[in-house]
């Protein structure tokens, strides 16, 4: 099943499959691993519910649910 | 000399093995972008001293902040004999990423695999002789805060930069290979250096790149249109992205990171402190807590509140040099307290010493000397200690990793002002000072929330702002028995920060309308700060105070002295003649522009001393208090002892002195809180500041604390023209909304 970053529970991981959304924020993901194949897994979310922290290759990372709209994620297997 | 840069990704221990390596006083951070510019140091253990420059830590070789494009033009265009890539063992496959872009440039390299005992202590494994060979360059085990394996590094990197190296690219075994090459000899063609990683860049639809060669774009568009790869399309810069990880991940065992499975069983140290500090209903109150702890422990003169617990127990040191050192029948200080006390009471007696020495001389070289000189540097001086405390503690959050957090946790709560979390810090660096405030707004990535920040960083109260409040609190309360001096200041705090928001809010409403920038951010792992780095960082700030305090401040007072101390003739005046002075001369002429602000033409013969003790607020804010101290001693005619409490008495004097009243003193607060900073701070702004951005700024601190200050003013003493000023704000909003209402209709039709 496919699903966008920002509507991940924490706790779920799945294994991007595209990076929408252009220009510097774009670049700004690849730059930081979050490439098509890489896998994310939603640590958790800030106190005010945003921003999210993610797991991805090896290290934590944390981005807006705006910004983790543009990352589309293939859910993988609890 | 040949210089040597370190580059790599923040956090990868880079400015930890420059430490090591030149023994400099260099500061290590953990906070993503604490190497704000390049650093240079020596080593010297070759046979040449050899230059090692400590660049910002970069992701990629696509700049994103102000800070990650100086790495990338002293890489490319610094023309360094050799880079050594400083790699976190730890995280090879981020790591490598900014390697592969690295080795596209016509310049040798060094890997340090760092943190390597990390590495082996998890279990895993990484064969540095197969990572060698496979990538073509020297590869070398480091740990840089053991100091084990530098001397290695360094003479492997001597080798490699008496050696030429072409590039190369992961990307050739990729399907843009044949256009990378078409591109690369078109740069070649034009006589560029480094024409490879131009030619990657300009494939990747690199800004700058882009932006410098638009002539070569022809080729890369003429590609695109009969290109199209399975999963891509023709989106070069995402196949470009994937190729350099893909590359990674399939050529090194030891790149691969552990499978996300595996993860979710087990929690690291970094994870469990993360699940009480990031707590979603611990985390605000736990930040509150820290951050009122750090203030507490260097300010307060009544520590947890315990009273005065100890006043009656002896040892007392009644009229000795301890006496009042450690605790007051108040309460108890905090350290921070008792370092200024002790200074205090060190400096008070250097200058009875001094003026015991000059008591032959004649009363202007006295004088000059002891009030003008000794008593200005001292006034200076007397904030040292707490200003360092301060940033000690604001360095061990940043070393830690805290800050990073604090950044997520408040992020949301920013984004309401058009702001990321990432502009917190520079804001609350600003209660310490200014300067390393405007110095950390290079980590903000957008220009808009860069200038926003710069503007309101002086808002937040520094430490040298302190006196001001507390002598003015202490004057009020001396004077008209009103009050309490902690609500007054801590007001004063308050206000700062309300005006900060308000006016980002109308910045962004108004001249800086657009999105807000986007929030993307390492967490780094926490880690205990080491204390060396810590200990140099302060004496790097102590230095930096000192001279600060000898050389500019220094030269500020002794002509504030001359110049109330001599009249237009150059006669040498008496205290008591101040009022003929140059400086009064000079104070009266513009002392009618602050008659709205309660401290202009209203006031006694007096009232120039306000003025002038405001404009000498542009040198230095402690120059505020101690032109009052100077003056204060004159203008009541008798010489008051302003040295132990802060400038309180010489507030006093002015008091009686002027007939200000109470909305007046307000008023003046409020005006060197949020005027233009102190000289230094200017300076930093100005070299802070995107281009002809700080004209702007000037105006914006000038007209913001005029009317803020007027407003305080004319409020605190004719309440109903609350009404006026909330029917002008009133209209002011208004008159914004329907303006923006306007523009965005006009936006979503050319859209």
């Amino acid at each position: 099943m496919q699903k966008k970053l920002n509507q991940f529970a924490v706790g779920e991981y799945g294994v991007v499959v595209n990076v929408l959304g252009e220009g510097k924020i774009r670049r700004r993901l690849f730059d930081m691993g979050i490439t098509p194949g890489a896998e994310v897994l939603l640590r958790k979310k800030a106190p005010f519910g945003d921003p999210l922290e993610i797991h991805v290759r090896g290290y934590e990372l944390t981005l807006r649910k705006s910004e983790a709209e543009f990352i589309v994620c293939e859910l993988g297997a609890k | 000399m040949k210089r040597f840069a370190l580059a790599g990704n923040p956090n990868c221990g880079k400015t930890t093995l420059f430490n090591s390596l030149t023994g400099s006083s260099a500061y290590v951070g953990n906070w993503p972008g604490v190497t704000v510019e390049k650093k240079e140091g020596k080593y010297k253990k070759l046979k040449e001293p050899i230059s090692i420059v400590d660049l910002p830590g970069i992701y990629s070789l696509s700049p994103y902040t102000a800070e990650e494009v100086i790495s990338r033009n002293f890489i490319i265009d610094g023309k360094p004999d050799c880079v050594i890539n400083v790699v976190d063992s730890t995280n090879l496959e981020r790591n490598l990423y900014l390697t592969t872009q690295l080795l596209e440039i016509d310049v040798p390299v060094v890997i340090a695999l760092n943190m390597m005992d990390a590495v082996r202590k998890s279990g895993d494994t990484i064969n540095p002789i197969l990572l060698e060979k496979e990538i073509g360059v020297p590869v070398v085990c480091i740990s840089a805060s053991k100091e084990e394996g530098l001397d290695e590094l360094m003479i492997r990197a001597y080798e490699e930069s008496q050696k030429k190296r072409t590039s190369s690219s992961v990307l050739m075994s990729s399907e843009l290979k044949h256009l990378i090459n078409d591109v690369e000899l078109s740069f070649r063609g034009l006589k560029v250096d480094n024409p490879l990683f131009h030619a990657i860049k300009l494939v990747e639809n690199d800004e700058i790149e882009v932006k410098t060669h638009p002539q070569l774009l022809g080729v890369v568009d003429e590609f695109k249109k009969y290109f199209k790869d399975e999963t891509f399309g023709s989106d070069l810069e995402a196949i470009i992205a994937d190729s350099r990880y893909k590359y990674i991940t399939s050529k090194y065992t030891a790149a691969k990171t552990k499978k996300i499975n595996e993860i979710t069983k087990s929690f690291s140290t970094s994870d469990k402190i993360d699940r009480v500090l990031t707590n979603k209903w611990l985390g605000v109150p736990l930040f509150l807590l820290i951050l009122f702890f750090i203030f507490h422990m260097t300010f307060s003169e009544n520590l947890f509140f315990l009273g005065g617990l100890f006043a009656n127990i002896p040892p007392s040191f009644e009229g000795t040099f301890f006496e009042g050192l450690f605790w007051t029948s108040s309460g108890i200080n905090s350290p921070g307290v008792i370092f200024a006390n002790l200074l205090g009471s060190t400096t008070t007696w250097l200058t009875e010493v001094v003026s015991g020495w000059l008591s032959s001389s004649p009363q202007w070289v006295a004088g000059l000397i002891t009030n003008g000189m000794l008593g200005g540097i001292f006034a200076v001086l007397s904030f040292l200690p707490q200003i360092l405390l301060l940033f000690l503690f604001f360095s061990i959050l940043e070393d830690s990793g805290y800050m990073a957090r604090v950044a997520f946790i408040l992020d949301r709560l920013f984004r309401r002002f058009g702001l990321t979390g990432r502009s917190l810090m520079p804001m609350i660096m600003g209660f310490g000072c200014s300067i390393p405030a405007m110095i950390n707004t290079r980590t903000l990535s957008n220009d808009n929330e860069k200038i926003a920040t710069i503007r309101v960083i002086p808002f937040f109260s520094c430490g040298a702002k302190l006196p001001i409040l507390t002598a003015v609190a202490g004057g009020i309360i001396l004077q008209f028995g009103i009050g309490n001096a902690d609500v007054i200041t801590f007001s004063m705090y308050l206000l700062g920060m309300i005006v900060a928001i308000v006016s980002i809010i109308l910045m962004r409403a108004t001249i800086m309308r657009g999105p807000v920038a986007p929030f993307i951010m390492e967490l780094p792992a926490y880690h205990l700060p080491q204390f060396k780095a810590l200990m140099l960082h302060l004496w790097d700030k102590m230095k930096h105070f000192i001279k600060k305090a000898f050389t500019v401040i220094l030269a500020f007072t002794i002509i504030i002295w001359v110049f109330s101390h001599f009249s237009f003739s150059w006669q040498y005046l008496d205290d008591v003649d101040i009022d003929k002075s140059i400086l009064a001369g000079l104070g009266q002429l513009i002392t009618p522009l602050f008659t709205p602000l309660g401290f202009g033409s209203q006031l006694t013969a007096f009232s120039w001393v306000f003025v002038v003790a405001a404009f000498s607020g542009l040198i230095a804010k402690e120059n505020v208090i101690s032109t009052f101290g100077v003056l204060g001693a004159c203008v009541a005619g008798a010489i008051i002892d302003i040295g132990g409490d802060g400038g309180v008495g010489a507030v006093a004097t002015m008091i009686q002195g002027t007939g200000i009243t109470i909305p007046g003193l307000i008023a003046f607060i409020a005006f060197n809180l949020l005027t233009i900073p102190c000289f230094a701070a200017v300076a930093t702004a100005k070299a802070e500041l995107p281009k002809k951005k700080f004209g702007g700024t000037l105006a914006f601190w000038l007209v913001t604390s005029y009317a803020v200050s007027s407003m305080i003013y004319l409020i605190g003493s004719w309440w109903w023209t609350s009404f006026i000023f909330a029917g002008a704000i009133g209209v002011g909003i208004s008159v914004i909304f329907i303006i923006n209402k306007h523009r965005d209709k006009k936006e979503r039709m050319a859209s």
